[in-house]
């Protein structure tokens, strides 16, 4: 099993360590923020994170330090830092814990890129849901600001950075990044058009990086021990590091588990995880969170890098593995994944907005065995007709539980319709489920 | 008048931003707090301090599936009925919830004290089955658990079985030497 030492989890795995400040300052923390600020030329820190390799841990894996070198220069301000900690995908709950269990080591990484990019203000936009890492990440921005390590002025170096929380109010689609901006100007948070970027029109029309909580914690630590350690784990130069990987489903120990990116899908769903939690062997995975496509028992030996996954026809996305048992019907499956994209569509492209609402119904239908023969080559259309076709990469993640299941297990799909067929005029149409938003 | 006595807070929220605006899902988070619900007071009070229409704050409103525009009971229990909790038998404890309850989907109990609503997916993947009432997580939730736990809400108002910081597995629990 391919295992290195832990990064993000060390602190919170101790006995007794809460993540409290006088905690995470006695583990060496916020000694890489006192090392650069007014030190260390912010440009050298953008190259840094370049040369470490670092990618972002939301889901789209875009190179941090390519992204923050997005940012014009010569601007003159304000700039924005956007700390994603809207966690909604499906399968994904280690932003929660990085944030509960040791919030100072995620505020660190948001001075840091900050100052990095030249922002004096970062929001850090929550999900809702997440009332108790709000009152956990105010309380320890309090305590931050108390002890000079955020706030004007820092250690003296006349660097400023303000940092707030702001809370959403349930809504998946604010996880992208445009429209977690829009959220954050107190509009309906629907994805923008692309270009321009954030990174010269963001928040209120300015540079703004947006980040994702992981990543940003593992800045002080890049810091701390240089680039080329941080890019010596994983499969350099493209995917590096370690990741948080949210282990759920039908194993014996679901949890966060961190390994360097470069472990397989064994290591952590019979390793780590203790394989399946019955003696029913292992039907099927999805690597990345909801928007990844499913994958097969004959892909547990992939590595989850972003690479090795995307060749395997899938993607690591949120790093957010879920796993399902022989017995597991895929058609229900596919259906569930699709009325949580249905619920969640914002509504502003047609085809996403109008086929997950048709996909859902056809899936229904099949699932109450009133299928037609057509309905598989409808949903391959209407997939088709999504896919690229979307503001944003909601209408692609949207299509990918459907396409892959039909890939793999058509002939599911393919039984409740004929079973469909052969008790057709023999009994009362069951009426199809509604679709209420 | 609904933020007049939390004219502080307000002004703290504001001076978050740089554009009043974004103050928007705070105050609307706030008013819901405080009422249980958004109301159309409520909207008209966030359209004033905002420099916006009613309509405005309205339209926002409504695409954010927290905020309720109707009142509902002193505890909203929200089940997440996503495929990852779905594995591990949220189905079968929404069910035995909706006849414990005696509601359906979406409604109330007479005596108000408790509103059923299915949610999606809250981030909580590796310990389902689970719910969120009011501000609290449940998880690994099981039949005889939910029973204590409305049992303890109904007679004391709050339970100790809500999670704390999150940590899982547990330090200790289910370790493998790496």
């Amino acid at each position: 099993m391919k295992t290195c030492e832990k990064i993000l989890l060390t602190n919170m795995e101790q006995p007794g360590y809460t993540g409290s400040l006088a905690d995470y300052e006695g583990t060496g923390g916020y000694t890489a923020l006192k090392a650069v600020l007014g030190k260390t030329p912010p440009n050298d820190l953008i190259e840094m994170v370049k040369k470490s390799g670092l990618r972002g841990r939301g889901g789209a894996g875009f190179p941090t330090g390519v992204k923050w070198g997005f940012i014009p220069k010569d601007h003159p301000g304000p700039k924005y830092l956007c700390c994603n900690a809207d966690e909604s995908e499906p399968g994904t709950f280690k932003d929660r814990q990085l944030m509960e269990r040791d919030p100072h080591q995620v505020l660190e990484g948001i001075a840091i890129s900050c100052y990095a990019i030249g922002a004096q203000t970062a929001y850090i936009y929550i999900r809702g849901e997440f009332r108790l890492a709000a009152k956990i990440l105010e309380r320890a921005i309090a305590d931050a600001y108390q002890a000079g390590h955020l706030g004007s002025d820092i250690y003296g170096s006349g660097v400023t950075v303000n940092v707030s929380v702001h809370v959403g109010a349930g809504a998946y689609i604010c996880g992208e990044e445009t429209a977690l901006l829009e959220s954050l100007e107190g509009k309906r948070g629907k994805p923008r058009t692309k270009p321009p970027f954030p990174a010269t029109h963001g928040l209120y029309q300015k540079p703004t990086v947006v980040n994702n909580v992981e990543t940003l914690a593992n800045v002080p630590h890049i810091v701390n021990r240089g680039a080329d350690w941080f890019a010596s784990i994983g499969v350099p130069p493209k995917s590096t590091g370690t990741r948080v990987f949210c282990l759920s489903g039908h194993v014996k120990r679901p949890g966060n588990y961190e390994l360097p990116v470069n472990a397989t899908f064994r290591d952590l769903i019979f390793e780590l995880g203790g394989g399946m939690r019955s003696d029913k062997p292992l039907k099927a995975f999805i690597p990345g969170g909801a928007s990844a496509p499913f994958l097969t028992p004959d892909h547990v030996d992939v590595q989850m890098d972003f690479e090795s996954v995307a060749m395997a026809g899938s993607m690591s996305g949120s790093g957010g593995i879920t796993v399902m048992e022989e017995g597991t019907s895929m058609v229900w499956a596919a259906l569930r994944l699709m009325e949580f994209f249905y619920h969640e569509s914002c509504g502003k492209c047609t085809p996403c907005r109008e086929g997950s609402s048709w996909i859902v119904q056809i899936l229904q239908r099949i699932m109450n065995k009133q299928g037609r023969p057509e309905d598989l080559r409808t949903l391959t259309e209407i997939c088709e007709n999504i896919g690229g076709r979307t503001v944003c990469a909601f209408g692609d993640a949207e299509i990918a539980p459907v396409q892959s299941t039909l890939k793999y297990w058509r002939n599911e799909y393919e039984v409740l319709i004929e079973e469909a067929e052969a008790l057709k005029g023999s009994r009362k149409e069951i009426p199809v489920l509604s679709l209420a938003r | 008048m609904i933020f007049h006595k939390h004219q502080d807070a307000v002004n703290e929220i504001l001076s978050r931003y740089p554009v009043k605006r974004s103050a928007m899902l705070p105050l609307l988070n706030l008013a819901q707090k405080e009422e249980g619900y958004v109301s159309q007071a409520a909207i008209r009070e966030i359209a004033g301090i905002l420099d916006l229409t009613p309509p405005q704050v309205f339209e926002t409103a409504t695409f954010y599936t927290m905020l309720n525009l109707k009142p509902i009971g002193k505890f909203h229990v929200q089940v997440c009925r996503s495929l990852m909790c779905a594995l591990v038998g949220a189905d079968p404890l929404i069910e035995w919830l909706r006849k414990h309850l005696g509601i359906g989907l979406g409604q109330t109990t007479e005596d108000k004290m408790f509103t059923l609503s299915t949610v999606e997916c809250l981030g909580s993947c590796g310990t389902g089955p689970m719910m969120q009432i009011n501000d609290d997580y449940y998880e690994r939730l099981t039949e005889d658990k939910v029973g204590r736990i409305l049992q303890d809400l109904r007679e004391t108002g709050d339970c100790s079985l809500k999670s704390g910081p999150f940590l899982v597995p547990e330090r200790g629990e289910g370790v493998v030497s790496q």
